[in-house]
């Protein structure tokens, strides 16, 4: 039953035998142990499960543990480099882009694959990039301002 | 010294969310543990003849699959309800696991637990229920006919209750006498509070040790504790831990006593395992209490020059199959109370019919009762204004409570503390330019388009509540808060709350006022919030009170510390007690230089070599602060919409919130605070909503058919506050969690109504959805 699979996440390999129905985001969680990746609904709506995969950004609910064979996985817990926080982390935090903390991980995955792909986007733009990712806390209005902010400092 | 309370200090807690490393329940894995699927009932209504499980046994790496009647036969008892609102109250029990009748979708038969949650899922499909379908009845004003499904045998036409408040006869006369009188019928529909993190809750017992330690995502573990230990289980409380870690997000859906906390638990106790069960976002939709869900027929008299002079309001409040925690206060001593609003009525009166339906419970959800309090008075207001041809804002003001008739005594029982309810009108109105926008308003209907303006002035009642009171109005509880202080020899703190938080930043606010307190950093405050076995006892966070009750027990321990040390410091200082102060974070001999910090204070107090004669050595003081009455955040907010006649769709151009909350610790996480609570009654008044269908299926059971509210769904909020401190809390502050909630669904409501009521529409009801809204617009 069981597959073999090498996966990069955070610049570790890993090599593990999965079930194939086994979801990549119950892998992060349940084999590798990384958390920080969240499982909030069940239909791909809500995007706290969100990582990249080889730099895209993409539900882990949405994908098996075997297509993510051989390819790079960036979760929350691999954003800081060496300790330092990213400016997406730092502008969430100086933002108050988070509340319960639930949703966060996957709204600051989604956002850094957006600013790479639009560096200096408007408000209504990074309110339609963040569609995918539901928040029940915030009003969405300093995750916003957070995103913004990041890609300030980043330019 | 930094002045830290009203500063908007950085959260302390953000660091590990933004790391992902923050730990939720599901997050914990404990060795040897198992997992639990629980088995639904996939009806609405149905006898359960049997259920075969024998086949999900036999599942490779099944551990036990457990029915109702174990449970029943083991000695679990039903969950109980925490609320008693009539001597009459009917309150059915409500079995763990149903045991021969099911009464919702969702309500659980079977418990299956394996080596796997795979395997636990794989081996539930294998359970055999076999049921007998019943007719079912969703909706309330339908059950209470007779006739109607039994959701109880023992609830004849499914009323657990009718409750009343207020002056019958004198309202009834009043509104016999009035010039005019404005009727509504409000539907004020049932939402799912889809908090982000799905329930999770993990058993954990020790056999040697004969100790259990229960991991739960709930807004109050003490109080689950209570409710299990001494009510279902029946096993001693100083054998059971709760720890509540970090939860995400509750909106009241967590506040609850639910099945599964006691499922894990007694499963836990009878495998020697961990047990762990987490909610699938369906189940959610299916299992989280459900919130709102009020029938309303509401009659307001005046006379002849606009002056109120009675209310009327008839409810029926949909509780769902059974009774949860708070199910009956919420439509009733939540609701009935609060329908005074900002406005002089010199009479009211309010029933409620609390009755049962073959639906997910109902309980308390972000604002709870007040929400559908203000949603039916601001919906008069309006119309009213509009039948009378006034200015919605010069009626309110033509009504309000005047600022000098502090404290005010309402005919709903309720004696509010401070206000200045035309200071937040005015505010908002300068801040949309109102007067700006009714210009615009009539330009663009001159051009066929829709704008809309919406007013609504609120009043919460928070901070709940005196236990006093709490008592006489049947709540089975005390409604204090627990603090307690313990400075190390070092001189940094922990702090230990009752309170419970799941996003709203306690970890900060409190360390502020800690910090203030006693003259430290907040880097050197440590908030521990939700664990049993390291906090005297606590209430929870639920009705914004975790400041006002919360934060007052804080301070009275701050108090407390402060009063030793100030003995300690007189003692090293050579000083009398009397000419100690506490100046600049320092305790000082009065008019000197001489003085000493918390540091010094503690080493002395854990070194007590050279110490005050009969003191204990030592620094840590417990408070248990209950309050003398609620808090009363108020304010108004305005929005202003336009709607697109050809699609119907409405657009929010502005929002502006002015709110009131008293004084404020950290004006960042109050703004945070409120932008939530608008989203949320936002999408109450614009998408969100309920629908099951007549055999009690729920239709909007996944995200995918009920609709939260996306980024660009929603607009740039402008907030901005007033500040009425609260008289009769030490911290002069009211509470600030629910006001967005509270205010903003109305509000949004009434702007949609304005904008085509000159097409002669008086109520569209909610969700203000496209649809809805074009087919009032073209009469289909």
């Amino acid at each position: 039953m069981g597959h073999s699979i090498k996966v990069t996440v955070n610049g570790v390999t890993h090599e593990a035998t999965v079930e194939p129905r086994m979801l990549l985001v119950q892998f992060l969680r349940e084999v590798l142990l990384l958390t920080g990746t969240h499982i909030g609904c069940d239909t791909s709506q809500c995007g706290a499960c969100t990582v990249l995969v080889d730099g895209v950004a993409t539900k882990s609910c949405t994908m098996f543990a075997v297509q993510a064979d051989g390819k790079e996985i960036t979760t929350i817990e691999g954003l800081a480099a060496n300790g330092d926080l990213h400016p997406l982390q730092k502008a969430f935090w100086e933002e108050h882009g988070l509340q319960c903390g639930f949703c966060t991980p996957g709204v600051i995955m989604s956002s850094y694959d957006f600013l790479k792909r639009n560096p200096n986007p408007t408000e209504e733009e990074i309110r339609h990039a963040l569609e995918g990712n539901y928040c029940r806390c915030t009003g969405y209005q300093n995750i916003v301002k957070a995103v913004k902010k990041a890609a300030q400092s980043m330019s | 010294m930094a002045n830290y309370i009203g500063s908007s200090l950085k959260r302390k807690e953000d660091r590990r969310f933004i790391t992902g490393k923050g730990t939720y329940t599901d997050d914990i894995v404990l060795p040897n543990m198992t997992y639990a699927y629980i088995v639904r009932s996939p009806h609405a209504h149905a006898r359960i003849k049997a259920i075969h499980t024998d086949k999900a046994l036999a599942h490779p790496g099944v551990v036990a699959v457990f029915t109702g009647k174990d449970l029943q036969d083991d000695g679990v008892n039903p969950l109980p309800t925490g609320w008693q609102i009539t001597d009459s109250m009917i309150e059915p029990p409500h079995p763990v696991v149903a045991v021969d009748r099911v009464r919702y979708v969702g309500d659980p038969v079977a418990v299956v637990v394996a080596e796997s949650r795979a395997a636990a899922k794989d081996a539930a499909e294998l359970v055999e229920v076999d049921y007998e379908v019943l007719p079912a009845v969703v909706d309330a004003t339908k059950a209470i006919e007779d006739g109607a499904p039994l959701v109880h045998d023992e609830a004849p036409n499914n009323l657990s209750f009718t409750w009343e408040l207020g002056d019958k006869a004198a309202t009834d006369e009043a509104l016999s006498k009035a010039a005019h009188i404005t009727r509504l019928e409000i539907i004020n529909q049932r939402l799912i509070p889809n908090a982000m993190e799905p329930r999770s809750a993990i058993g954990d017992y020790h056999p040697a040790r004969d100790e259990l330690t229960l991991y739960t995502s709930s807004q109050n573990p003490h109080l689950i504790r209570l409710l299990m230990c001494a009510f279902v289980l029946g096993i001693p409380e100083h054998k059971v831990r709760v720890i509540s870690p970090d939860v995400g997000g509750g909106f009241g859906s967590k506040i609850f006593h639910y099945p599964e906390e006691v499922i894990v638990s007694w499963s836990s106790r009878k495998l020697g395992r961990p047990v762990k069960w987490t909610a699938e976002r369906s189940e959610s939709f299916l299992t989280d209490a459900h919130g709102r869900d009020h029938y309303t027929v509401a009659e307001m008299g005046m006379d002849e020059d606009g002056t109120i002079l009675a209310l009327r309001v008839n409810t029926i409040a949909n509780l769902g199959a059974y009774l949860s925690t708070f199910a009956g206060g919420i439509p009733t001593w939540l609701y009935g109370t609060l329908l005074a609003g900002q406005y002089k009525y010199p009479h009211i009166y309010v029933q409620t019919k609390g009755v049962f339906t073959h639906t997910t419970p109902v309980d308390a959800y972000r604002g709870a009762g007040r929400p559908e309090a203000t949603f039916v008075l601001e919906r008069l207001m309006d119309t009213a204004a509009r039948e009378l041809g006034m200015d919605p804002a010069e009626f309110r003001r033509k009504n309000f409570i005047p600022a000098d008739a502090f404290p005010y005594e309402t005919p709903v029982v309720l004696t509010y503390d401070s206000g200045n309810y035309e200071g937040s009108l005015e505010k908002a109105m300068q801040l949309i330019d109102y007067k700006k926008w009714r210009e615009e308003q009539a330009k663009a209907r001159n051009q066929g388009r829709l704008i809309g303006i919406g007013i609504s002035c609120y009043i919460e009642a928070c901070g709940i509540a005196p236990s006093k009171v709490a008592g006489a109005i049947g709540v089975r509880a005390g409604l204090y808060e627990g603090a307690s202080i313990r400075v190390h020899p070092t001189g940094q703190v922990t702090v230990y709350t009752g309170a419970h938080s799941h996003g709203q930043g306690h970890e900060t606010t409190f360390a502020q006022i800690v910090a203030d307190g006693l003259g430290i950093s907040p880097d050197n405050v440590e908030v521990v919030h939700g664990d049993t076995a390291q906090i005297p006892f606590g209430m929870g966070t639920y009705g914004s009170r975790s400041l006002a009750v919360g934060g007052s027990a804080i301070w009275r321990a701050v108090e407390k510390i402060r009063e030793k040390a100030k003995k300690i410091a007189a003692h090293k200082l050579e000083a009398s007690e009397d000419d100690i102060v506490f100046e600049d974070g320092k305790w000082v001999v009065k008019g000197t230089d001489r003085a000493l910090t918390l540091g010094e204070i503690a080493l002395t107090a854990y070194v007590p070599h050279d110490y005050p004669e009969g003191l204990e050595p030592g620094l840590e003081e417990n408070s248990f602060y209950d309050p003398s009455n609620f808090t009363f955040p108020f304010g108004t907010h305005i929005s202003v919409v336009e709607i697109d006649p050809e699609t119907g769709k409405v657009q929010i151009l502005r929002y502006v919130a002015v709110d009131d909350v008293g004084n404020v610790i950290n004006p960042m996480i109050v703004e945070g605070q409120v932008h939530g609570g608008l989203a949320q009654g936002i999408g109450q008044a614009l998408w969100e909503g309920a629908v099951y269908d007549e055999n009690g299926q729920l239709l909007t059971g996944s995200m995918m058919d009920y609709a939260i509210p996306k980024a660009d769904d929603l607009p740039h909020f402008e907030v901005d506050r007033t500040v009425t401190p609260c008289p009769h809390n030490p911290l002069g502050v009211k509470g600030a969690g629910e006001t967005g909630t509270i205010a903003s669904t109305a509000c949004i409501a009434n702007a949609v109504v304005d904008a085509v009521s000159h097409l002669g529409i008086k109520d569209i009801p909610m969700p203000l959805t496209p649809e809805r809204v074009w087919r009032a617009i073209h009469g289909k």
